[in-house]
């Protein structure tokens, strides 16, 4: 990609405010930033920051909703980075020099959070390559098999895209072991409890004994499930086990490669904001901002961390909890002795001035994710102090109303929404159903039903791609039920 | 500006348009639909298309955590889907948010044709024939050897020889294969060129209501809308009569409510008139449409009519249409009367249009010859 130069007044500001950046500690790869009209940034906003995506129609889709609500003055986008080394990061053409001098300091914190948090740590860093590749990759089988077959083919492995194991690249694979003769392994002992020699006979009676090896026979000789654990990869399940065709896999492998690439970012999403508003606040107060430009700075700055009531504002709830960290770090509040400390004065009062709270917010940003995130640092003091509460439908009023303010529900609710970005867990639990080549997924059901029709259609799109006959097992109702499609109909009986 | 996006958004707004093909009825006999015609648009809101997938219900477990002043059990409002949204859920909650997507009157009218499975109508006349154009207007990875681009071509061997460093600037051959080739690509635009006129007839005695004259203004607006679709330069007019016939621009027809008795042959005999001084059949397709409650003032009036019809409207147009909407007050002898003297004649179109939602069947039943 040809990056077009900066005018040289940003790029001079990109320097300062690089520099700024380092003195604090940030540490980012290079950056391009690139200025586009506000109708090339929704593209490429529709393209999730990509100057170039295969070709489908939902990128139309999020353009048209871009550009509506634009048009409609619902949103402006502000902002936009992506993971790659060196990163490339866009301005809007037009925007006062405040925006773009907070743009690019907001921009640094992100870069450094892709840097160093863990969880981007196995993502590929040259996607812009990627995602060009995949661009030509899916325009070839277009061309060779026309659009409407490879589209449909794309739509049916979309319907799956969620399910994925996010944490899967950071499990180390073993190679399976081969046996080094074809001999059928030697059965091992059988069980046998301690007896003195003249009772063996009978407390492990020979009877049983032989029931016990037969038993352990049938067991070695059974034939392997595939796969032999339940498998949340399901998008890899299918690349190994699908009867498909090379393009088919291409296409798959190309939608896994990008639901993997993403992943990250859907699992770090308040820290990510948290993290690149703390930094923006930081580089601008304390060092770029002119004195004639602070009103302006505070008033589009509120405008990023509002939250209308009853909302929730990944970037407000970030950089609160990365401020409140540091201050119980910078105070000492932490360890056990500020846990057992039940006085309420006391603990207001609790600062040992340690001064420990930047070098811990690094070490959050490099360790940890949403759920860890919360799971640690949401705490009883914090919830109160920035009015947290959780809300629910109330079917008789058709009203969403507040059901509680209280510290463990709205944790709970908090962290149950972020697990697994807020999907149910499926795995697939057997690739030869029946030794029918059926497929079998199971929904660890967690007390939230699926949306049952939603469900069939899927069953639709795996079935499109596995061929042969699948199934699900779920809960509705309390009531463990099987669906299952065959290519034509669909069942539904109890499980 | 071209946008790399833009056969990407061509390609969803296809889908959309076939989303609204399965929904059209619903559209089709919703009154506001003409209110809101802006200058040429017409918003029409839509579901976003979200590919199915497994995900929480909205039946259990719905709601999320905010932030802000409050207390258990105050309200927060209707949430919409969007607002309120718990964090990670945000837009995961799919098929609840409308998109409006805007149409032009051309896209309605073909998707209109489409869902009715309407042919197109013929042109009339040797001068209006429906002319095809092929246009070379890209490039492709396929094609015939004869429409091979040479210069193209060439140049993407000459790339991937230099790429892969077979290339030497000392004995420049440049040998294509298979994957270097670029042929030209091209498409074809039809030019429909023809005149038409239709002439809309409305029945506005006393005994047609609002309701029945809301129906013929939904049904000549779709069908104004498609014929527009099929024919450059085509116009419209509106006669309306009781008693007595009168021609009148598009707002009164929609507007007027007279009160007197009904002579349809006046408005017929105006219709011939006006054929006559008008639009020779040489150059025109014509298509009277009209509407009444199907109530004559006489059957001597009735006879009259059958007969203007026979000798001087059928002759002249491409097909007539009665469209009778039924009203509590009408005999709908009309219908009858019609259907007795034109049954074998194809010219001639006849539907009863019993409430909104049979305008949808009605205009299948006037369009669907495609004549």
């Amino acid at each position: 990609m040809t990056v077009a130069q900066l005018p040289p007044y940003l790029h001079d500001i990109q320097k300062e405010i690089e520099a700024h950046g380092k003195a604090f500690g940030l540490d980012f790869w290079d950056v391009e930033f690139e200025i586009l009209d506000y109708k090339r940034m929704q593209e490429v906003a529709a393209y999730s920051g990509f100057p170039v995506r295969y070709p489908h129609w939902r990128f139309g889709m999020e353009f048209e909703h871009l550009t509506k609500s634009h048009i409609y003055g619902l949103s402006k986008i502000y902002e936009m980075v992506i993971n790659n080394n060196p990163a490339y990061a866009y301005l809007l053409e037009g925007n006062s020099l405040v925006d773009q001098k907070m743009v690019i300091a907001h921009v640094l914190g992100h870069v450094d959070f892709f840097k160093n948090n863990y969880f981007f740590s196995k993502t590929n860093r040259r996607m812009i390559d990627g995602m060009a590749n995949h661009a030509t990759r899916i325009r070839r089988h277009m061309e060779r098999l026309g659009v409407d077959k490879v589209e449909s083919f794309i739509d049916s492995c979309l319907c799956l895209e969620n399910l994925i194991d996010p944490m899967s690249p950071f499990i180390v694979r073993k190679a399976p072991e081969r046996p080094d003769t074809n001999e059928p392994p030697e059965l091992a002992e059988i069980p046998k409890l301690r007896a003195k020699s003249y009772m063996d006979k009978f407390i492990n009676p020979p009877e049983f004994v032989e029931s016990q090896r037969k038993k352990m026979e049938r067991e070695r000789d059974k034939p392997k499930r595939n796969p032999p654990e339940p498998e949340r990869d399901v998008l890899a399940f299918l690349l190994g086990n699908a009867p498909l065709e090379p393009w088919e896999l291409d296409v798959l492998e190309i939608v896994r490669a990008e639901a993997y690439y993403f992943a990250p970012q859907r699992q770090t999403k308040i820290m990510n904001e948290g993290w690149a508003s703390f930094w923006h606040g930081k580089i601008m107060t304390e060092k770029a901002l002119k004195a004639s430009e602070i009103i302006d700075y505070a008033d589009h700055n509120s405008g990023v961390l509002a939250t209308a009531p009853g909302q929730w504002n990944p970037y407000k709830v970030g950089i609160e909890l990365f401020r409140h960290i540091e201050e119980r770090w910078d105070k000492g509040r932490f360890g056990r002795e500020w846990d057992d400390c039940q006085n309420i004065d006391q603990r207001r009062a609790w600062d040992k001035r340690l001064g420990l709270g930047r070098k811990k917010i690094f070490e959050v940003r490099r360790l940890y994710n949403d759920v860890t995130f919360i799971d640690e640092f949401f705490t009883q003091e914090f919830c109160q102090e920035k009015k947290f509460f959780s809300f629910s439908l109330n079917e008789r009023t058709g009203n969403y109303e507040i059901d509680s303010k209280e510290f463990r529900q709205v944790k709970q609710k908090i962290l149950f929404q972020l697990t697994n970005f807020g999907e149910p867990f499926i795995a697939v639990e057997d690739g030869n159903l029946d030794n029918r080549g059926e497929l079998l997924l199971r929904h660890r059901h967690e007390g939230v039903d699926l949306q049952p029709d939603h469900a069939r259609a899927t069953l639709t799109a795996l079935q499109r791609i596995w061929r042969r006959p699948v199934s699900l097992i779920t809960v509705f109702d309390n009531k463990s039920r099987m669906l299952r499609y065959d290519g034509k109909d669909h069942a539904e009986k109890a499980a | 500006m071209a946008l790399r996006i833009d056969p990407d958004h061509r390609r969803f707004r296809d889908i959309v348009r076939g989303k609204i093909k399965q929904d059209l009825r619903k559209y089709v006999s919703q009154g506001e639909l003409i209110g809101r015609k802006g200058k040429d648009l017409v918003s029409i809101p839509l579901p976003q298309i979200n590919p199915p997938r497994f995900h929480f219900g909205s039946k259990n477990g719905n709601g999320g955590v905010g932030q802000g002043e409050g207390d258990v059990g105050d309200s927060l409002g209707k949430a919409d889907p969007n607002a309120g949204e718990g964090s990670g859920k945000a837009g995961d909650q799919s098929g609840e948010h409308a998109l409006e997507v805007e149409l032009s009157l051309e896209e309605l009218a073909q998707i209109l044709g489409e869902e009715l499975h309407l042919p197109r109508i013929e042109p009339k006349g040797k001068e209006r024939i429906v002319s095809q154009k092929d246009r070379y207007v890209g490039i492709r990875r396929t094609g015939p050897e004869s429409l091979r681009h040479f210069k193209r071509t060439f140049r993407q061997a000459l790339r991937r020889q230099m790429m892969t460093g077979t290339y030497s600037p000392d004995r420049p051959i440049i040998v294509p294969v298979r994957e270097d080739k670029r042929y030209r690509s091209w498409r074809t635009t039809p030019l429909p060129q023809s005149n038409a006129v239709m002439i809309f007839i409305m029945d506005v005695s006393g005994s047609m209501g609002d309701e029945q004259k809301e129906i013929v203004r939904i049904e000549s607006f779709w069908i104004d809308t498609w014929l527009r679709s099929q024919y450059k330069g085509l116009e419209s007019r509106f006669i309306i009569h009781d008693a007595a016939a009168k021609e009148v621009d598009r707002d009164t027809f929609f507007r007027t409510r007279e009160s007197g008795g009904t002579m349809i042959s006046s408005a017929y005999k105006l219709c011939a008139q006006m054929i006559a001084d008008e639009f020779p059949t040489s150059e025109w397709n014509i298509y009277p449409f009209h509407f009444s409650d199907g109530d004559n003032w006489s059957v001597d009036d009735t006879v009259q009519c059958i007969e203007l019809l026979r000798t001087q409207i059928l002759p002249k147009v491409n097909q007539f249409c009665y469209g009778q909407v039924e009203s509590p007050y009408g005999s709908g002898q009309f219908i009858k009367d019609l259907k007795e003297h034109f049954d074998e004649d194809d010219r001639v179109v006849v539907s009863e249009i019993k409430a909104k939602e049979a305008i949808m069947d009605s205009i299948r039943d006037f369009l669907g010859k495609g004549k």
